[in-house]
């Protein structure tokens, strides 16, 4: 696909509400390569808290209020491979047999993670200006095997000559988030958790970054209660901090 | 208790044992290794895969055709056909055709149907002795456990606790923590159940309609030994397990034994058609299927629930299962534990009783990636949640349906469909939560035994955007 | 019982699901030529550990009679096949030979007690998977290669085949069946205790293939 001129992003609700920096670093970065980004005000939530509780009629009104926000046919990106997920996975099912399933069969098309836009599209170039740091990636669940994206994030941080990436134990091993499975399960979700933030201690690494806010909002509130944890961050903000060292202060 | 408080106090069991939790880590982590050796090529395992569900797909498709044929050509071989509804049933029929051939001892091979039956008990209860002759399902006998795992029924015990039980039993063999002896005592203890049982039980892999054939897969040769050297064979069997033809068999094979265990083949792989036949000098003189629904038949409501009876029974997504790493098989409470269990026995004893077993899960994926015969695990169990919270309850053509719906729950959804179906007051819930972020609760139930609370921004994303100059439309 | 069955049959035809694709028959060829399949077939057998030996027609008799009396084996067991009668024609003076010429319940106590070894035939090998083929029969039953400690198999070399979709296709065994045939890929072994290996639980500790052309 040819680099497209405008794309749509949709942040959805973790990122806009926890984590807008990760959403605004992003933004940059497809600013930064040239491309018009349109971030609709409308826009709220993917419908994937209901959807994976069970809650399907809530999750399709939320799922149907989106479709107005995002009406041309241009590339929408997520930051976020569980809503980038839902979006391309899950709506499918979601809407079969509705009056909006067409639309939204055309919107959960044009959907893309935002790494998967970032390499796969924009091919993305990146300069490193950081000082030589050790990071390790837990890439999420969804970004693993629901939209197969893993690999995006390791290639757009291979290109960082200073940045030494680290693997933890069982790095393909959940995080124990998994939405209200965190709060329904929560002394499970709270064992997982910390055997993930073991594995990740054990490497040495300084930071820990991913392409899902769920998981770091699980992860990174773990460091946070034990305290002396590595740094947890998006990797748009990470990408865009290593490479844009003025910006980086204002964030 | 109700079932959700009941699983969670098994849950909080199971969290609360190291020496558990660090028995299944070590060897699940194995296991997961061994599996992945066999795969080098994730093209050919995807063909595989792709070839196995077919077969399982189709043999679900013509299963009550093909349950015929089976019967037919079993009959014509001289195997005796049972058709059992329920597990009492089941029960039953095996007892009488033990009664009838005046057997009092019986050594078994590892079934599970046979412990969605509870044979052994109902066994005993009419004064029959039932020896599992599975090493694992030996051990777990000895403590008096169900089995934690479908494959590796003893995985939770160490070779401490396995010495122990033996001590305690067996108190005239020397002490010993070495698995080969362990082993070899085990061996010396079984054999003489062997040579002197009545009959032996055993489970079913895949039943070949097309020659009357019935397959089972083993390391051990416990289940060769138990259907040829007692002078009874009876087998027992799910109605799901039927396959069409001979040449179905090789790709289940292959992909069972290697997403199981991770081997290329078992030791054994028995494919038995007849009872003894005449010149014969050994084997069964008579040999007996015992066909169990117990709840399978209802599962054809729809293509997609359907999918769950594809199952081959090899336990690889249990093993890659995060949260059945840190639980184990006992705290899920049911026959059938991990994924597989999360989506079938909802359905195969109702969401009323098992319902609440689905969230247990992450939607992680990783069962679904492993399946060999590609059952998509956690949309079933995603599907599941739906159904079991439900706004209308009913029993058809689920049973238990909406009967975990709660109205404080389901309000809340409401409110939150709300809020993120109509722009402007989902503006003004974000202007509020970074504004008044300091209100943010430092505690929040479970989430904050094991983490900060996850506290509002400052600026919404979307106020950040709009100060940044990235437009609307 | 003929309840259960009408009443399963129905449910399951009232439920009826929509025909899927008919798989294809699953064929795996390999292009293995006869020293291939004859080195995958050890390869694999060994890894198991299974023994493996490539010997002339005329010399397994003497090879048995070699081996087993240097590992202080001298109680054989074999049947009344062409296998069998070779062993019996050529067997070591020094070996006590058991036929197993009477139906089991006669002599389980001494098959399970008193045989070192068995020696039998196979109707083919499998070298993808290193695997026996048996098909017993009146002259070689069921528990020749279960019960004894050791279990010696004769595999003519060109009976080597690929493997087990290759085999069932090449014999055509759909078209009838043995009152039993066995996959036999190794002696007996179990992981039910912390997953790791140990030989010899149930059925051979040691299994022996004589691959003779």
């Amino acid at each position: 696909m040819k680099t497209p001129n405008t794309v749509y992003f949709f942040a959805t609700c973790l990122v806009d509400l926890l984590y807008p920096a990760a959403g605004l670093a992003g933004m940059q970065l497809l600013r930064r390569a040239g491309i018009d980004v349109l971030f609709p005000q409308g826009q709220t939530c993917c419908g994937q808290p209901a959807f994976n509780s069970g809650y399907r009629p809530q999750a399709l009104g939320v799922a149907r209020a989106q479709l107005a926000c995002f009406p041309r046919d241009i590339p929408v990106v997520v930051p976020s491979g569980s809503c980038a997920g839902m979006l391309k996975h899950q709506w499918p099912e979601l809407f079969a047999g509705d009056q909006d399933e067409a639309r939204a069969l055309a919107l959960s098309k044009r959907t893309y993670e935002l790494t998967e836009f970032l390499v796969d599209v924009v091919d993305l170039r990146l300069t490193d200006l950081g000082e030589p740091t050790k990071i390790a990636i837990h890439t999420s669940c969804s970004a693993r095997r629901e939209m197969g994206v893993a690999d995006r994030i390791q290639s757009l941080v291979a290109q960082l000559e200073n940045v030494e990436v680290a693997v933890q134990d069982r790095q393909a091993e959940c995080c124990g988030f998994g939405g209200t499975f965190a709060v329904k399960q929560a002394d499970v979700s709270g064992a997982m958790v910390q055997d993930k933030t073991d594995a990740l201690r054990a490497t040495g690494a300084q930071r820990v970054i991913s392409q899902d806010c769920g998981c770091l909002v699980n992860i990174g509130g773990a460091f946070e209660k034990q305290g002396n944890g590595p740094i947890t961050q998006h990797v748009a903000e990470f990408l865009w901090q290593r490479t844009e060292a003025i910006h980086a202060e204002s964030l | 208790m109700n079932q959700t408080q009941a699983f969670h106090h098994r849950i909080d069991a199971a969290l609360h044992n190291d020496q558990l939790r660090h028995n299944f880590r070590a060897a699940l982590t194995g296991i997961m290794a061994r599996r992945a050796e066999q795969f080098p090529d994730d093209g050919q395992l995807q063909a595989l895969r792709e070839q196995a569900r077919q077969v399982r797909a189709n043999s679900l498709v013509g299963q009550p055709d093909l349950l015929e044929r089976l019967e037919e050509k079993l009959i014509a071989n001289g195997i005796q056909v049972h058709w059992a509804e329920s597990p009492e049933q089941a029960n039953a029929i095996i007892q009488e055709i033990l009664a009838a051939a005046a057997a009092k001892t019986v050594v078994k091979g590892k079934s599970m149907v046979s412990e969605e039956t509870g044979l052994n008990d109902y066994l005993e209860r009419h004064g029959i002795e039932v020896i599992e002759s599975d090493l694992g399902e030996y051990i777990i006998q000895l403590a008096k456990e169900p089995p934690s795992h479908i494959v590796a029924p003893a995985i939770h015990k160490n070779r401490r606790e396995v010495a122990e039980l033996f001590r305690q039993f067996h108190p005239e063999i020397p002490y010993t923590e070495d698995i080969d002896e362990l082993t070899q005592s085990a061996r010396a203890i079984l054999r003489g159940k062997f040579a002197n049982a009545d009959a032996g039980i055993s489970g079913v892999n895949f039943a070949v309609a097309e020659t009357g054939t019935l397959c089972l897969v083993e390391n051990e040769g416990n289940g060769r030994l138990s259907t040829t050297a007692p002078r009874l064979h009876i087998a027992i069997t799910g109605v799901e397990k039927v396959v069409e033809k001979l040449s179905d068999v090789p790709p289940l094979l292959e992909i069972l034994t290697k997403s199981a265990t991770g081997q290329p083949i078992t030791t054994y792989f028995n494919m038995i058609s007849r009872p003894r036949q005449p010149g014969e000098l050994d084997g069964p003189e008579a040999v007996h299927l015992v066909l169990l629904d117990n709840g399978r038949s209802r599962i054809r409501i729809d293509e997609e629930l359907l999918e769950t009876l594809r199952c081959i029974r090899c336990g690889a997504c249990i093993n890659h299962c995060p949260v059945y790493v840190q639980l184990g098989g006992h705290a899920y409470g049911t026959v059938y534990p991990g994924p597989i269990g999360l989506a079938l026995e909802p359905q195969r004893i109702g969401l009323d009783k098992a319902g609440t077993l689905t969230s247990a899960c992450t939607l992680c994926g990783a069962c679904g990636e492993v399946c060999p015969v590609k059952i998509p695990l956690p949309k079933l169990i995603n599907r599941l949640r739906a159904e079991s919270v439900q706004a209308h309850h009913s029993t058809t053509p689920l049973a238990g349906r909406g009967s975990l719906r709660k109205p404080g729950e389901a309000a809340v959804w409401r409110l939150w469909q709300q809020l993120n179906s109509h722009p402007r007051l989902y503006r003004l819930f974000t202007l509020a939560a970074t504004r008044l972020r300091w209100l943010t609760p430092g505690r929040l139930g479970g989430w904050t035994r094991y983490r900060s609370a996850p506290r509002p921004a400052a600026r919404s994303l979307r106020e950040l955007a709009r100060r940044e100059g990235f437009a609307d439309e | 019982m003929n309840d259960a069955r009408q009443n399963i049959l129905s449910r399951l035809r009232a439920n009826r699901v929509q025909a899927t694709t008919v798989p294809a028959v699953y064929a795996k060829p390999l292009g293995w030529d006869h020293e291939r399949r004859i080195a995958e077939f050890t390869r694999c057998m060994q890894a198991v550990r299974g023994e493996v030996h490539r010997i002339a027609r005329s010399d397994w008799v003497d090879w048995i009679n070699r081996e087993m009396s240097a590992r202080g084996l001298r109680q054989p067991l074999v049947g009344r096949s062409t296998i069998a009668e070779q062993f019996a024609a050529g067997a070591a003076a020094g070996f006590k030979l058991t036929r197993y010429d009477r139906p089991i319940e006669a002599w389980k106590t001494d098959l399970f007690e008193q045989i070192d070894f068995s020696v039998t035939g196979t109707v083919a090998g499998l070298a993808e998977t290193g695997t026996l083929v048996l098909w017993p029969d009146t002259d070689e039953p069921r528990l020749m290669s279960l019960v004894p400690p050791l279990h010696i198999a004769i595999l003519e070399a060109d009976r080597l085949y690929e493997n087990f979709p290759a085999l069932i296709q090449a014999q055509d065994w759909a078209s009838g069946m043995p009152t039993n045939a066995l996959l036999i890929s190794g002696p007996s072994k179990t992981a039910d205790i912390e997953q790791t290996l140990a030989f010899g639980i149930h059925g051979p500790k040691a299994l022996i293939t004589l691959i003779v052309e």
